[in-house]
């Protein structure tokens, strides 16, 4: 390990504390590496290089006096679907290109206490719906470990400048694995807490039901760093719980001896790529080498319905959240119309991309009259099976393994003409915010030279057993410390 | 069951969706694929299984009504794509 930007926030905290380097320097390292590689990723839409370096002077100057806390002057990237007061906030979209928000979401507050430093905003999939940040408005993200591919979505910008050094860490959204899977596509550490575990007051709804922001990092214990900071009870958001937040740090403990894990069966799918499949039988034998009561026999039966599920949950709920976007308080407004509605309509014809329309149109007829209780009564109904199967599972186990994502990271252009294949890589995520279950992907492994990532899921607010369970495999292995060849 | 032009603009009024007509045919085919994979949740034995309105157990999350300050006007105008004194200026709604 030579350069600076290739610190992880735990390490370069250290530094920082000994006063071997100074917040400016690592900054500033950063910022030249994403000049130096930024046009073969494209994983950021702004790039706040004159804030970032006068944060991190501020940053050093409380650093000198003794105010220091692990996050302190690290700097990082933070995908364009959370507010930012001050700063360009486009969600990927036409619709937002040129909204600033006058305020910053809750997270923003609580990194911006601890003196963060922000270089800027990731790019995403349009209102993070997509699986592989093909559907930003403006351009597609490559994968650092090789760019034809795609680094996953919705969070791509975010899992992709990790992987690339490009950031220390990031914040990702997740509704339906857009932490999770981009993470397991780009060979980082990607989180999404328990629903209600992190407030979502201020990142920018799609599904209000199943959306959560959660850290993507270099490796477990910066994880738990921004864990740390990120997770509380919001006022301002009354689905954020009131329940107290431990210190994740305590749980990064190695062994694995006494925990009972369950493999479930209907997640190891039929049209799984085969090396993914033996990666991961790899990553669980080292889990069983650890300590860990391995069963193979786990099963959550309602699996095969989750992907119906979510694609009437999720269009419906963001058919209601996209309603506001009619040209009238912000955003994108088309002029060209002799009347309201029709203003709006053509605002959202032109300010919209393919996938939002998309999910719109199959929000709105699920939710409308005659269709209602067949597509969106009956989705809620499954919704409480699925979450059923977890719950009974969880009385026989502490955690659930199950590889992150079906394949390898696909082609630039290989699935985006077909919303079902493209549906159809979120089949291991798309369950767990069904159920509003905590879950993380970690590295485990390489599949024809490209990361596989595997997934552990948690009961909910229990995110100490996962990442128990991460730590004690990272640290067992070497995948997190590998670096793509960019 | 594939969804015919006239149901395509139906929904698309009730979204206040502008579509081409490029767009409707293209939708038209996609919805239809897309929710017939949907059809396999008809045979979910749903009987007596309450719908999961809620994933956390939190109820009736409620605050005093405490008057506080609210953004300035201002700030609330900034992203205005139009514009006149301290409103939003907006295209004709009645006749």
């Amino acid at each position: 390990m030579s350069e600076l930007y290739q610190l992880s926030i735990h390490q370069a905290h250290k530094l920082l504390k000994q006063k071997d380097i100074s917040s400016v320097e690592l900054t500033k390292s950063v910022l030249e590496h994403i000049a130096a590689v930024e046009s073969n990723v494209q994983a950021y839409i702004t790039i706040t290089e004159g804030i970032a370096l006068r944060e991190a002077k501020e940053a050093d100057s409380y650093i000198a006096s003794g105010d220091i806390t692990p996050l302190t002057g690290i700097p990082a990237l933070i995908k364009d679907v959370i507010c930012t007061q001050g700063i360009r906030t486009t969600c990927g979209s036409k619709m937002l290109e040129n909204f600033v928000p006058p305020y910053d979401a809750t997270v923003i507050k609580k990194l911006k206490a601890q003196r963060m430093i922000m270089l800027g905003k990731a790019n995403m999939d349009e209102f993070a719906m997509g699986s592989s940040t093909e559907n930003s408005a403006f351009f597609p993200t490559h994968n650092p470990w090789s760019l034809s591919r795609v680094p996953g979505g919705s969070s791509g910008g975010s899992a992709a400048a990790v992987a690339a050094d490009e950031a220390i860490y990031a914040l990702g959204s997740d509704t339906g694995g857009s932490i999770r899977q981009p993470a397991g596509f780009c060979n980082v550490v990607g989180f999404k807490p328990t629903y209600g575990r992190v407030s979502r007051f201020g990142l920018v709804a799609f599904a209000s039901s199943l959306d959560q922001i959660g850290p993507i990092t270099k490796d477990v214990t910066d994880c738990a760093l921004v864990m740390n900071t990120i997770a509380a009870h919001d006022r301002r958001d009354s689905t954020s719980v009131p329940y107290p937040v431990p210190d994740y740090t305590q749980q990064l403990i190695h062994g694995l001896k006494g925990l009972r894990i369950g493999i479930p069966r209907e997640y190891l799918v039929e049209g799984m790529q085969s090396e993914v499949r033996t990666t991961l039988e790899i990553a669980i034998k080292k889990l069983e080498e650890l300590g860990a009561e391995i069963d193979w026999g786990a099963s959550l039966p309602s699996t095969e319905y989750a992907l119906a599920v979510y694609y009437i949950l999720a269009p419906s709920e963001a058919s209601a959240n996209l309603a506001r976007y009619d040209g009238v308080k912000y955003g994108f407004s088309e002029q060209n119309a002799s009347a309201a509605i029709e203003a709006a309509e053509k605002t959202r014809q032109f300010g919209f991309g393919p996938e939002v329309k998309r999910r719109i149109m199959l929000g709105t007829y699920a939710l409308s009259a005659g269709y209602y209780d067949a597509y969106y009564l009956k989705a809620q109904k499954v919704r409480t099976l699925i979450k059923r199967d977890f719950d009974q599972a969880f009385e026989k186990y502490d955690a659930l393994v199950t590889p992150t994502s079906p394949t390898v990271a696909f082609k630039l252009g290989e699935k985006i003409e077909d919303p079902m294949q493209m549906y159809l890589s979120d089949v291991c995520t798309l369950p767990i915010n069904i159920a509003g279950l905590p879950a993380i992907s970690i590295p485990a492994g390489f599949a024809d030279n490209l990361p596989v990532g595997m997934q552990i899921i948690g009961k909910p607010f229990n995110e100490e057993t996962i990442l128990h369970v991460a730590f004690a495999y990272e640290q067992a292995t070497d995948w997190h410390k590998r670096r793509p060849p960019i | 069951m594939k969804l015919s032009h006239k149901q395509v603009k139906h929904i698309a009024r009730l979204a206040r969706l502008g579509l081409s007509e490029a767009e409707i045919e293209k939708l038209s085919l996609q919805l239809s694929d897309i929710l017939e994979n949907f059809s396999i949740l008809k045979q979910v034995d749903t009987t007596d299984v309450a719908p999961a309105t809620h994933s956390i157990p939190l109820q009736n999350v409620f605050r005093e009504d405490e008057a506080a300050e609210s953004y300035p006007q201002s700030e609330v105008l900034a992203n205005a794509p139009r514009q006149e004194g301290s409103c939003f200026r907006v295209q004709t709604i009645l006749e």
